[in-house]
Parts: C-alpha cells; structure tokens; sequence
C-alpha cells in the first residue's frame, strides 16, 4: 500500500473530496479525523518553524525556565517519531512521558492533552504516521541546571498535574460540553491564558483569567464583562475565533497565529460551541475601578498624544473601524489589569492576521522609536481610561522591558 | 548624525513567516527580494527620520556659517510675525542637509557630457549643491570685500545685505570665479525657505515658528473634525513629528 | 554570467496598479506569475507610518518615495533642432517607483475617458470635417466606452471611489457629472465632504449656470470593503495625499485593494529590488522567451515565461520595448514605426482669488477632494465657432497646505523678505485656488524614441522626450482661460490671478504625471503599437498594460481609464488569448 500524503500547510481546502485514498475508507476517515485533531491542537504553532516542513521541529520557545525547542514529530526514525508506537503517543499526550520514559515539559500541554478521548488521540496519531517524514536532528532540552533534569519533572507532576480524559457535566447541553472540552483539552487554552504558578503550572482556579507570556498578555477570556468576553455575543466570539476580527478587536500576536492555524479552520460547531462554553465561565474582577479622571496630567498629555498620532486610525472616540481599526473604546483587551500586550503593540506594532473571511491583514505601525516610555504609559493611560473604559494606570517603568 | 534626507539607511530585515530569499549578493545595502505567502512584516519595522541636534558645523567653516546665517536672517528676517532665519535654524538645516545625499547629489543624475542646457531643460551643471555653497559664499564674500571695505557679507548692515541680495536675485552683480549670481540666490531662497518651513526635526523651523506663524497644524492626520466647519479658525497648535510640548511628560 | 530561472507562466514587470490587477487575474485562472520589480517592498504600517508619513521635506521635497534620476533620467527637447539633455533632476513629472508604484503617491483623481476620447478621429471628423484636426495625428483607440464600461466599473469598486454619478444608464442624475458617458451604477461611495473652497467654487460656477459636481475621489469618504473583500477606512483629510503613501489605508493602492490577496496566493511572488533590462525575443522576434533582470547586486537572471506583460510605468513600457526590439521605434520624418508615437502629456493652467476676509484652512485636505466643471472638456461644447479641438476639466481641489510649496501670494509680492513674510501670512488661508486640466492632442513632431548619447547604470540609452504644446492645444487652453477669468471675477476676491500655458514645455516646474502614448492602441498595425487588448501587434505574447497605451490624453487624470484598460486586457487574456496562446487577438 502506498503512503497517504498530506502536507500540514493547510491551505482550508476541503480534504474529503478529490483524495484517491488506497487505504480503507475506515482508515482514510480516521487520517481526516486526526487532521482535524491536529488543528483543533494548534500542533503546527510549536512544532513547525517558520517556512519549515511541517512538524519537523520548531522554533524555541522561550520559558521562565529557559529554552525548549519543540522536537520534530514527523514519522522519521532517526529524529523524529518514526519510532513511536501509539502507546508511546497516548503516554506522552495522557501522562507526559516520552517513549525512552522520560518526561516531557509542560511546555509541552499535556496537562490539557490528557483531557483528550482516546479515539481522538488514536485519530491524531494515525494523522501523524501520514506526515512526510523529515530528517531535522532538534536537541530539545536547552534548559539550565537543575531545569534540565526531566526527573524534576516528576516531582512537577506531582504537585501540578491531574492526568485523566474530560468528564462530561450531565447538566449542560452536549453542546457546552464540546465547548469545555476543546477549550481545556485540545485546545489548551488555558496554556497561554491562565495564571501560571510559581513552577509554571496552570493555577486551576484561576483558569482563563488571563496571563502574561512571552511578552504578551493572554487576555482573560471568561464570560466577565468588565474584562472577559462577557461583553461579546456567542456570534462575535465565533467571528473574531473564525476571522480574527469582530466589533471589538483584531487579535495580534500569538492569538493571531492561533486563529490562523487553528480556529479559523475549526468547524463552525465547535467554535460555537467554544462561544458557549467561554460565556459561561467566570472569573477575575468584575467591578470596573473608577475611572482616572481626564484632568489628570499624565491623561492630558496621554490625550495629546492619542489624538496626535492615534485617532486618525482608532478614531477621536475610540471606536475604531470595522475589519481595520480595533475599537479601543469598550474593549477589554484594553483594560485588562496588565498593560502588556499594548505596550509592545505601540512599541512594535503588530499585523493583524489574514483569513478567508478577513483578508486585509492590517498592521499597526511601530512607533517605539517615537515616544518614550513616558509618552507611551501616559497614551496607554489615557486609552485605557476613557470613553467609559477604566483600568489601572500604566507606569514608565513598565514600558522599557519591552522595547 | 545624518538626518533621514541625507541617506537612505539599511533596510530592514525581513524574516518572520514570509518565504524570504536573498537572491544575491549578501552585502548589498539593499537586497533583492522574493516575497510571496503572505504580506511581509516584521516587529519594529521603522525607518523614521533622526532628530538633528546643534551643535557644530558638519559642512560649513564658521566664516560660510556666519555668512549663511546673515543671509537667512535677511530673507527670513526676525519681526513681530516670527523669529529670525538665523535662529530659526535654517542654517544648521542646510548645513546637515549638504553634508547628506542631497549635498552631494547622490540621488540625480549626474553623468556626462554636460553642456549648457536650455532654461526649459533645468540645471545641467556639473556642480553639486555642496560644491555650489562652498563656491558661491566665497564669491559672495571676495565681492563684498572688494566693493565694501573690505567687509565680508556678515559684518554690513541690514540695508546693504538687503541691496546686494536684491542685486543677487536681479543678476545685477557679477560674482568672480563665473558664479552665477541669479541662480546661486535662488538656490539659497530654496533652502532657506526649506528649513524654515520643514518638520523642524530637520533642524530648522525651531519651535514649529513659521507653522505657529501661518497657522498651519503640522504633522496632523485627522481633520474630520474640523471639515464641515467652513471659514472658521482651526483651533489646535501644530505639531511635529517629534510631538509638541502638550507632549511633554513633566 | 546569467542564471536561468524556473520558467513562469507570465512575468509581469513593475509591481503598480496594472500589475497588482493583471496578477491577480491572471492567478485566479491557475497561472504561475511573477512579478519584478525594480523598487522596494512597500507596506502601509511600515513604510507610510503614521509617525512621519506627513514629512513634507522628505516625501514633498526630496521624493523618498519616487524613481530617483540616478536610478533611470530621461532626456528632454522641446523639438527636434535641439539638442536633447538630461532631466538631470525630475522635475515637470515624477514616476514612482518601488511596489505600489505611482498609484501609492498619487491624488486619486479618478475619472472615465469618454466614448468620444476612444472613437476620437471619426467623432470629430464627424462633427467639425477633417480639416479641422489636420495638423493632428489623432486616432481612434479601437475601443468603444460602452465595451469597457465594465471595466471602468470594476476598477471603480476595487478602489472603492467616491462620487456623484451623472449619468446612469441614459438617466441624469442631479449633482453629478452631466457630461460623463452613460455608467451602469453609482460609484460605490458617495462623494466625500466638501471643504470651504470647492463648496464656494460649487456656488459660483452654478450661478454661471456651469455644472458642478463632487471630483471622484479615491479618497474614501467612508469606510469600505472591496470586492476582494479587502477593507479601507475613512479618509481623515490629513492633506498629505500626493507626494505621499496614506498611513491609515483611505487612498486606493495596490497595498491598499489588492496586494493583501494577491500575496497570499501560492502561485504569486514578487521580485523586488531587481530592474527588468529587457524582454528576450527569440530569432524570428514574434516571441518573446521571457525577460532579463539584474537585481540590487548586479547579478544577472533570466526569467522564461511564456507570456510577458509590460506593467510598468507608460514611459518605462515604452522604453522597454524600445530597448527590446518589439516593434520599430517611431521616425517622425516618415511618419512610419510605431513605438514612441503619439507621446502626450496634459495641458494645464490655473488662477487663484484673493480674499480678505476668508479662510480656507488648506490643510483640510484630501488629494481628490474638490470640485469639478466639465463643461469645457473634452467635445462637451461646440467647437464649431472655434479654432480648436479639445477641452478643459476645471477643477477646485485644493489637496494641501504643506508650507514649503505651497504659500501663495498675490503678483508683486517680493519672494523674501518682512513684506513677503506679510504676505504669507494674510494669504495662506484666504487664497483659493482653481486649475484647467486640459487634454494634450498628438503631433507627427511629438513622440520618444532613444537618446543617442547619454545612458542608464547600466549603460542602456535614456529615453528621449521631443514634446511641445501643440498650438491647438495653446489656443484650447487659453479659451478655457478665458472662461476660469469669469469665474474667478465671479468670487468677488479682492484680486485674482490667471496663469496661462505658453508654447515650451519647461521640465522643471510640476506640472502633471500623466505622460501618456508611446505605445498607444489602436486598429492599424501601421500606426499603434498594440491592439485593443494592448496585445503587441508585432509580438503576440507581450501585452503592454498602461497610459502608453493611449491615443492621445483627455482633459482628465489617466487612472481611471488605466485600470480599466487593465481589466479590459486581463479579461482578453484569460477568456481568448490562454485558449490559443501566441497567436494575435486582433488580425492585422
């Protein structure tokens, strides 16, 4: 039987048609099944660097901890997973143990992968026997002393991970349990925006409350109106996860590369379904703070500054334009407690990502090499305390870490 | 210390996701290019211009300074409607922009044969701006010299400056060394008016003075506001790309 | 040493408007395309940032971004008894340059040539008998408006105009253009809010009982999404329009309606930084194999294609196929060769009132902001008691208030000095100012060719200008002056101005971009150099795609009507010439 094919790059074309599979139809169903896993896992986002063959290894990722490099997880014997069986893949993914028993970081998000069905995983890795395989030697471990010891992981494990499949709650709809389960499972959304203790592990009771990673900050993404999505219609949570804009933003950064490689190829059901679960959760402060009042000086010269430079995109009042400008009025990207991700995105500015539905991929410029970093927290300031939004004060000494 | 006129700088690096192919040479200043996949950008892209700072002549000597602020402070001269071209700094302005890219005519072309042109054909003479200044302040000062008392162009009065530029202007005056006294004055009226009327990032226009003195708001984007609202002042400062003082932090 | 490159479906030269269109056709029907380009990548955030995008020393004054002379000059004469030297500087026009081309610095003016431009020769030996245009070379471009109103409408909707039809469909429409053709539709947005000066030009031409109407603007007065489904925003009348890249994606580009899908297409890449030196034919010279560049560097490449498509600037397109061998480069004294005929440029003068007790705040501004007359253009009005053909548009479009060009002062004002600061100052916001932008007729004695002495980087002869106003174009220009001095008394100011157009072309004041010919359609193998798909009619796989295609210029900017030509060539391509490629669309 000759070796099924497929390329990673995920060009949204409709795989079912048009594929002269050899395999049985059982089989073929299975490969397209695991596919779709693969999507829903964002795998590629970490295990494929850019302009790289798919899944042959990533670029590193920078932790608290230090560097880890996402190994290669193509089927070739000598560097990637050629070697594996499924019960090595299932004890990697369930139990974060690789197939020579040692243990993976949680860089690695087994802790949400464990959350996964095993037909689902079986799916995954029938998908992954199918990927070209590619010879890329990738030295994984790049941690310090004692980080790179993989047998502190085990004591990691203990203190931090609960391994075991999502269990359903019999008293939301089937729909809201799809919801949780692609959000705590293979999506591993709380990876990015959940509260990391201490170790690095996902403060459980503070899940999707919002979290500051790799010079960005992974919004709170509950159902909390002040700064979740509480303020989104199921709908528009489905346009920003399928398009990567809405009424209210237009993601950047690691979100931005999430929505392409991932959401935005999600079938419509489950991301309503995400929708449906993410209203439902709760968490972080829900009491909007007072306002800074306008007469502040560091508002008034934030004011200067914004309606200066920034209104001619965002608008005098803040509301932006539709696939172009995200509204900052409103927004609680905006007013999140940390001023992170807008911060890096005045100093750096940040392209906007392009899907089918939303192709005009917009950038916002860099303008670090114009304000300093009191210009930029006093404009922070202000965007974050006016037109109704209200947020903590943005400090001078926040801003220069990032540029 | 070279303002963003004078020199185009190092292109950025482009990288991130785009298929990025250096097709040669990799020590061009400039790479070409193959771009396809997706839009290119990167983080930090800019390619602002830099602020120019007194501080020392860069190409002119003090004598061609002191010359060419006399001569800016007669076309632009100081009165009740704005400061002077001296201290405005339209020759600290002209002095970096020679020192630069167009000092040196880096940008036109300037291949032979040259042959006297016709006037609708422009300049057609070898000399570059940088070449012109140094020329044509020296003339301009043996002239001085020769028919003032031995003074040079800074040290007569006003009214006298103001004769011999008018003469200047006029071609009235032969220059020595074939200066060519006509176009050697439109070139300073050019620049002068440049610096006194550009983004004062390029050192001239201190204070945004001639912006506040027309009226003009400067480096603004957004007059949607204002639009509809026919024959009616507009009421912000003007602003420069460096900011304006409502930017200032404390 | 030249490397040979992976054969292309078609290889497009110069990244601007023509070729961002005709890439994004011609990908949509499966073909493998590269573009080269000879300048820079350019992107909105990046390079037009709105934190110095508004630098009028820079952008105004130097031309960051334009085609610098050093790059390519072109040689210039006002006839053929002088000796033709360089445009040492650019002056009189710019060509852009870098991806986006001139359709990233430009106003956004954008009109519709009219049926009686395309049909020009037989309409007005029609109406005013052939000795009437015997001393011009006018010809018709073998198109008809009705067969590209389509392609006018695309083009339109891509760039999401603003306007006021005339005329849709036969019917009139109050406050729009009454003299325009007969369009399908409304543009897609409405026209933009007027500032002061163009509101009062509005009320005073109408009581001269002219017609006024809001210019078409590719400045968005709304926000907008294209066809393409790419998205705009709302034109904040910054006031740095031409000259300059638009920092919040509201004047139409190719980065701005275009590129953001083409460059997501796998069988799309753009070469930038690499200048295109000539389009290889084979030995019979009826093909073209594909096209020689050099990049930055020096090397040298050669790219196979199987279709070449001209897209670069008009004059460039022109020299291109000059350098090339496509076809015989024009002969004025016979009259035979085709490419270099017909070159023509646009004939233009302007007036300005003087008020006290105005103000016009001409920073409020947007490039195609403004109003227009066009009673006097083109063959709007009977020409029959006159001694010319041809006409004006009159526009009141005051596109900035940038202060080192633009302070204007009444006559007499000294140019420095404390009188000429008063002056300054009382006029810079009282002063409105309005212009003919009339049409520019050919002449067997106006056309390019080569220049025989001075030459590019690389050693290539320069393109050769040999152009003055034509006198029928003087005595058109100088009637519709007649008319702007009406006008201009009729705004009661406290003086006005009135600057006519006089016989030699001076190419070192701005005067217009908009070069056109010198490679112009047509229906005569004899006397075009393509044909009315822009096809060359003597190499059957070069398409030439630009204003060189037009038989003469119409008293309008050419962007309109380049787009559309674009489209009208784009849809020959895909629906007639890929079915039998190589072979000529139209028989000679």
């Amino acid at each position: 039987m000759s070796r099924i094919v497929f390329s990673l790059t995920l060009a949204a074309t409709a795989l079912s048609a048009g594929l002269a599979f050899a395999q049985a139809p059982d089989q073929a169903d299975e490969i397209i099944r695991g596919r779709y896993q693969a999507i829903l896992g964002d795998c590629s986002a970490c295990h494929t660097a850019p302009g790289a063959k798919p899944l042959s290894g990533g670029l590193p990722l920078e932790t608290p901890f230090g560097q880890i490099i996402p190994p290669n997880i193509t089927p070739d014997k000598a560097t990637g997973i050629g070697n594996w069986t499924e019960a090595d893949f299932r004890n990697a993914l369930k139990n974060g143990i690789g197939n020579d028993g040692k243990r993976l970081y949680p860089a690695m998000p087994y802790p949400a992968y464990t959350r996964m069905t095993d037909r689902d995983i079986g799916n995954l890795w029938s998908y992954l026997r199918t990927v070209d395989p590619v010879f890329n030697p990738v030295e994984s471990n790049q941690l310090p002393f004692p980080f790179n010891i993989r047998l502190s992981m085990m004591g990691w494990n203990m203190l931090n991970f609960t391994p075991g499949e999502f269990q359903p709650d019999p008293s939301k709809s089937a729909e809201w349990n799809r919801g949780a389960y692609i959000v705590q499972g293979p999506g591993h959304c709380g990876t990015c925006h959940s509260p990391k203790t201490a170790l690095g592990a996902d403060k459980t009771s503070q899940a999707l409350d919002g979290a500051s990673l790799q010079g960005w900050y992974a919004p709170n993404i509950t159902g909390n109106n002040y700064i979740g999505i509480g303020g989104w219609s199921e709908d528009e949570i489905v346009q920003y996860l399928k398009t990567g804009t809405n009424a209210h933003t237009i993601a950047s950064g690691p979100m931005a590369e999430a929505i392409q490689a991932s959401t935005s190829l999600m079938a419509d059901a489950d991301v309503h379904a995400i929708a449906t679960y993410l209203k439902s959760t709760e968490g972080g402060p829900t009491q909007k703070p007072q306002p800074i009042p306008a007469s502040d000086a560091r508002m008034k010269v934030g004011a200067a500054i914004y309606h200066d430079t920034c209104s001619a995109c965002h608008g005098g009042d803040g509301k932006g334009a539709s696939q172009l400008f995200p509204a900052l009025a409103g927004s609680s990207i905006v007013q999140q407690p940390s001023a992170e991700t807008l911060t890096r995105l005045v100093l750096q500015g940040s392209q906007a990502v392009h899907t089918p539905a939303a192709k005009t991929t917009p950038a916002m410029p860099s303008l670090g090499w114009k304000l300093s970093d009191e210009q930029v927290a006093a404009v922070l300031t202000y965007v974050r305390n006016s037109w109704g939004n209200a947020a903590p004060s943005v400090g001078a000494s926040d801003i220069g870490a990032q540029r | 210390m070279e303002s963003h006129c004078l020199k185009r700088p190092t292109r950025r690096q482009f990288l991130s996701s785009v298929a990025f192919t250096i097709l040669a040479g990799a020590a061009a200043p400039v790479m070409a290019r193959s771009i396809s996949g997706s839009l290119p950008w990167e983080a930090r892209s800019a390619d602002p211009p830099v602020q120019v700072k007194p501080g020392g002549w860069l190409f002119f000597t003090l004598e061609e300074a002191q010359t060419m602020e006399a001569v800016a402070d007669r076309l632009v001269p100081a009165d009740d409607l704005s400061l002077g071209g001296k201290d405005a700094g339209c020759v600290l302005y002209l002095d970096r922009q020679l020192v630069g890219s167009y000092g040196t005519s880096s940008r036109l072309y300037t291949k032979g044969p040259f042959m006297p042109g016709l006037p609708t054909q422009g300049y057609q003479a070898p000399d570059t701006p940088a070449q012109r200044y140094r020329a044509g302040i020296a003339a301009l000062n043996a002239f001085t010299r020769e028919t003032k008392g031995g003074k040079r162009f800074a040290e007569l009065g006003p009214a006298d400056q103001d004769a011999i530029l008018k003469d200047l202007e006029a071609g009235k005056i032969t220059l020595p060394n074939k200066v060519d006294a006509k176009s050697f004055f439109n070139l300073m009226l050019a620049n002068v008016m440049e610096g006194f009327f550009a983004d004062p990032i390029y050192g001239g226009n201190k204070d945004m003075a001639s912006w506040k003195m027309l009226g003009f708001p400067g480096a603004r984007y957004d007059y949607r506001d204002h639009v509809s609202k026919h024959n009616q002042p507009y009421p912000l400062p003007p602003v420069s790309i460096a900011g304006s003082t409502e930017w200032m932090t404390r | 040493m030249t490397t040979i490159l992976p054969r292309k479906d078609a290889v497009i030269v110069g990244l601007g408007w023509t070729g961002a269109i005709l890439a994004h056709e011609l990908t949509e029907d499966g073909l493998d395309v590269v573009a080269i380009e000879r300048g820079p990548w350019r992107d909105t955030a990046t390079d037009f940032n709105i934190g110095y995008a508004q630098d009028e020393l820079r952008y105004g004054i130097r031309r960051d971004l334009f085609l610098q002379p050093v790059v390519e000059a072109m040689t210039m004469r006002n006839s053929t008894s002088q000796t033709a030297l360089p445009m040492r500087d650019y002056g009189s026009f710019l060509p852009g340059n870098g991806v986006g081309g001139a359709g990233v610095h430009w106003n956004g003016h954008t009109w519709r040539f009219w049926d009686s431009d395309f049909q020009i020769a037989d309409h007005l030996r029609d109406r005013y008998g052939a000795a009437r245009i015997q001393d011009l070379q006018l010809q018709n471009w073998g198109v008809t408006g009705a067969e590209l109103e389509k392609s006018f409408d695309r083009f339109e909707y891509l760039a999401g105009i603003s306007g006021k039809a005339g005329n849709i469909n036969g019917q009139i429409q109050e406050g729009g253009n009454p003299f325009e053709d007969p369009r399908s539709r409304d543009y897609p947005l409405p026209p933009l809010q007027m500032t002061y000066a163009p509101t009062l030009f509005a009320e005073v031409t109408k009581s001269l009982n002219l017609h006024p109407f809001p210019t078409p603007a590719a400045n968005l007065s709304k926000d907008y999404i294209n066809p393409l489904g790419i998205a705009m925003g709302q034109c904040t009348m910054c006031g740095f329009c031409e000259r300059f890249g638009c920092a919040n994606y509201s004047k139409s580009s190719a980065q701005t309606t275009i590129l953001p899908v083409l460059m997501k297409k796998k069988n799309f890449e753009v070469r930038t930084e690499s200048e295109v030196l000539h389009v290889d034919l084979d030995a019979s010279k009826k093909h073209a194999r594909g096209v020689t560049y050099v990049s930055t560097s020096g090397e040298e490449f050669f790219q196979p294609a199987d279709i070449v498509l001209l897209c670069a600037y008009g004059l460039h397109n022109v020299r291109l196929m000059m350098l090339s061998g496509i076809g015989e480069i024009y002969d004025p004294n016979t009259g035979e060769g085709t490419v270099g005929r017909n070159y023509c440029y646009q004939t233009n003068a302007s007036a300005q009132v003087f008020f006290d007790d105005k103000n016009f705040n001409p920073f409020v501004a947007a490039g195609a902001l403004g109003q227009t007359v066009d009673d006097f253009n083109g063959d709007a009005f009977d020409h029959g008691p006159l001694d010319f053909v041809g006409g004006a548009g009159i526009n009141c479009i005051p596109s900035n208030g940038r202060p080192i060009q633009t302070r204007p002062t009444p006559p007499g004002t000294p140019r420095w000095g404390s009188d000429w600061k008063k002056a300054t100052v009382k006029s810079y916001k009282s002063t409105l100012g309005f212009s003919s932008q009339g049409s520019s007729y050919p002449t067997r004695g106006n056309y390019l060719d080569l220049d025989p002495t001075y030459t590019d980087r690389f050693g290539r002869p320069l393109l050769r200008f040999t152009f003055d106003f034509p006198d029928n174009d003087i005595r058109m220009s100088n009637w519709v002056s007649d008319r702007m001095e009406e006008i201009a008394k009729a705004f009661g100011g406290r003086q006005y101005t009135n600057t006519r157009r006089k016989k030699g072309w001076d190419s070192v004041p701005y005067q217009s971009t908009h070069n056109t010919g010198g490679a112009i359609m047509g229906t005569d193998p004899k006397t075009s150099a393509v044909n009315k798909y822009l096809q060359s009619w003597d190499v059957a796989n070069v398409f030439v795609i630009g204003a060189s295609a037009f038989a003469h210029n119409a008293g309008k900017n050419p962007t309109g009507t380049v787009g559309a030509l674009a489209y009208h060539a784009a849809d020959a391509i895909r629906q007639q010439y890929l079915r039998n490629p190589g072979q000529p669309l139209v028989s000679a």
